[in-house]
């Protein structure tokens, strides 16, 4: 394994900002985690993998026995990569060191949506670095059938560190599923992800990421996406099992005009689980639109709900919703919508609504017949379902799958 | 004689501790169709609340019995499986839940597209099938789909709340269809299984749903009980304030 240099501004940078705390969520203690560990053999047939880490992918959205439904794979166990293929022309997708080493250009993208000194994880992933995915739509390429990417930790005390490039060219149409999860069961983990998005003009990402971790890792991404003209970027963000820290506000900026950005979160916190989770939407041209969407359930964790959206040009639109469910128990749901708006003509909105199943619905749907525990399921399960605008059918059904399987557990 | 489907002895409700209801007696036979009249406060969706079994309603006294079998202790989801249903006059929005959702769910077993959309043909409610339940519905979106709803449902008792109250002239049509559908009135009286008992504030109902009895709630008591378009005519000469005269 090949650690990638870095520029030594940039290691200055981050070095700088090694101790520099995250703005929300937890203080973690990178000390106490390895960044590297035992390799893993790259596998030309993912198929060949153990069966139950194909299992447990698969309960991510990525299927390695059949993807003939999928346009690219590239998993990463740990911190080495150990499989990219490609099925579809007009797609790439590789590990960003051969991503790097392929491409003299990549450097213009690095850090450039993320910033690097943001906090002490950004930092760490730029001094530890360990691949990641980069993935690019060539011009006016249109993937029918999604990418798939798995980062995949097996390790205890490992931080898995990984900075992932997207890039949708021109004109391009770009699905990805992103699933991470662990092999771990009790044992501690954390798994540091910068990931950097350009959609360019014209192009549209859609970016389902589903994480099934464990109450024991801990888990900090680092977002940033630049949407240019006319571009589209539509995020869909599951998490349903249980994990002991996670904290991410992924923020993208609409900087050509008519660009639109829409962001879905389902989040479920079981006891002991503590999520901080927002969208950011930064509109900054002619005509952006955004839309914030979140849904929160508590079965005792505890849940801050954060989104913000501010608007810097004429004629912007946004809206944010968020809404929470307290099921059970002790859980705490802090929902903080925030709107920002720095000229006239700007049209930014945002609901609120937090607490328990109302026993008016669920009477009315036992008048009709279902058990108690009937209606509280149909409720929570309607709860659940979002349904997002301009997402292929086949990755709704992808997704409502991934959120059916969970939604088991909480009834 | 047919069977009495409902059949309420000497029945008293109240709700947080203060007594609403007072010696309901009450019958009900198999496709027969009642109206209960009253101003507003009167209590009548009290009695349909417990004739439901809605737990804030609580039974101090006196028994319902649903063809022949005590009900008064029933639970409000073991009633709508035994065969009673109700339209509400208010339903709650139920966010996330489609009206699609609700339809298969009353329809059991037979949630199929096919009957689903059938239904909402009836209901003229075919574009609300993928919408939130209730969400942004206007009066009379919400009485069709409560009607489309007890027309999946078929329960034998239907316990209808003020069908047509905030609905147009247009939609009163459409929804005494849907009840007369739901109570089989294209059926010859010996024929149909399905009673209904419905309440109404305004009586315009009974120009397109046929009632057989009629009655007047005021304060929590039933003082009246006769042919309600007999009813209603002394109610629209004179108001409620006359029926109130009777008990004095």
């Amino acid at each position: 394994m090949r650690e990638i240099e870095s520029s030594k501004s940039f290691r200055d940078k981050a070095k700088a900002a090694l101790a520099k705390p995250a703005a929300f969520g937890k203080d973690i203690d990178l000390s106490s985690f390895a960044s590297s560990g035992t390799e893993h053999p790259y596998r030309a047939d993912p198929s060949e993998l153990a069966t139950a880490a194909k299992k447990q992918m698969l309960d991510v959205g990525v299927m390695l026995d059949d993807s003939s439904q999928r346009s690219g794979t590239f998993i990463q166990m740990d911190n080495t990569p150990v499989h990219s293929s490609i099925r579809q022309e007009g797609i790439e997708i590789m590990a960003t060191s051969q991503a790097l080493e392929k491409y003299d250009w990549l450097s213009d993208y690095w850090w450039q949506a993320v910033v690097i000194d943001t906090d002490k994880y950004t930092a760490s992933v730029e001094l530890n670095q360990h691949d990641g995915y980069f993935i690019r739509a060539l011009p006016g390429s249109r993937s029918i059938y999604p990418v798939q990417a798995c980062l995949y930790l097996t390790r205890a005390q490992l931080s898995q560190n990984v900075h992932n490039i997207i890039i949708a060219e021109e004109g391009s149409e770009l699905h990805i599923i992103t699933g991470c999860t662990t092999a771990l069961n009790e044992e501690s983990g954390l798994h540091l992800g910068v990931s950097e998005f350009y959609v360019k003009r014209g192009a549209k990402v859609t970016f389902t990421m589903i994480h099934n971790w464990n109450p024991e890792v801990a888990v900090r991404p680092r977002t940033g996406i630049v949407v240019e003209q006319d571009g589209i970027f539509l995020s869909n963000y599951v998490l349903m099992k249980p994990v002991r820290s996670l904290q991410m506000y992924p923020t993208a900026k609409c900087v050509g005009e008519n660009a639109v950005v829409r962001y879905n979160s389902i989040l479920v916190a079981a006891p002991g689980s503590s999520l901080d989770v927002g969208s950011r939407a930064i509109l900054n041209a002619k005509g952006t639109k955004t839309e914030i969407v979140s849904r929160a359930i508590t079965t005792g964790g505890d849940i801050v709900a954060r989104g913000y959206i501010e608007g810097n040009a004429p004629d912007v639109k946004g809206h944010l919703e968020c809404r929470g469910l307290i099921l059970q128990g002790a859980g705490t749901i802090h929902a903080i919508p925030e709107l920002k708006g720095n000229l006239a003509g700007i049209d930014l909105s945002h609901e609120a609504a937090v607490g328990k199943i109302a026993e008016e619905q669920v009477e009315y749907l036992m008048a009709r017949g279902l058990s108690r525990s009937e209606a509280t399921a149909t409720i929570v399960r309607g709860f659940l379902r979002v349904d997002i605008e301009g997402l292929p059918p086949m990755l709704s059904a992808e997704l409502r799958k991934a959120v059916e399987t969970s939604e088991k557990d909480l009834m | 004689m047919r069977e009495a489907v409902l059949s309420i002895k000497q029945l008293a409700v109240g709700v947080e501790n203060k007594q609403i209801l007072h010696d309901i007696d009450l019958e009900i036979r198999s496709g027969e169709t009642h109206v209960l009249f009253g101003p507003n406060g009167s209590g009548k969706s009290t009695l349909l609340m417990a004739i439901m079994g809605f737990p804030r309603y609580q039974i101090s006294k006196g028994n319902i019995f649903f063809k022949g079998r005590d009900i008064t202790m029933l639970p409000l989801d073991e009633r709508a499986r035994l065969g009673i249903g109700m339209s509400f006059q208010r339903p709650p929005v139920v966010r996330g839940v489609k009206t699609r959702d609700m339809v298969a769910a009353c329809l059991k077993g037979q949630g199929n597209e096919k009957n689903i959309g059938r239904l909402a043909e009836k209901a003229d409610l075919v574009d609300f099938l993928d919408r939130e339940t209730n969400y942004g519905f206007s009066g009379g979106e919400i009485k069709r789909s409560e009607m489309m709803q007890l027309l999946a449902q078929r329960p034998e008792l239907s316990l209808l709340d003020e069908p047509e109250s905030g609905v147009d002239l247009v939609n009163i049509a459409l929804i005494g269809e849907l009840i007369n559908e739901l109570l089989e009135k294209n059926r010859r009286i010996r024929d149909r299984k399905h009673a209904g008992l419905i309440i109404t504030h305004t009586g315009h109902i009974l120009d397109y749903v046929n009632a057989s009895t009629g009655y007047v709630m005021l304060d929590g008591r039933i003082i009246c009980q006769g042919d309600p378009h007999e009813i209603l005519a002394t109610i629209k000469e004179k108001g409620y304030e006359e029926c109130a005269k009777c008990v004095k």
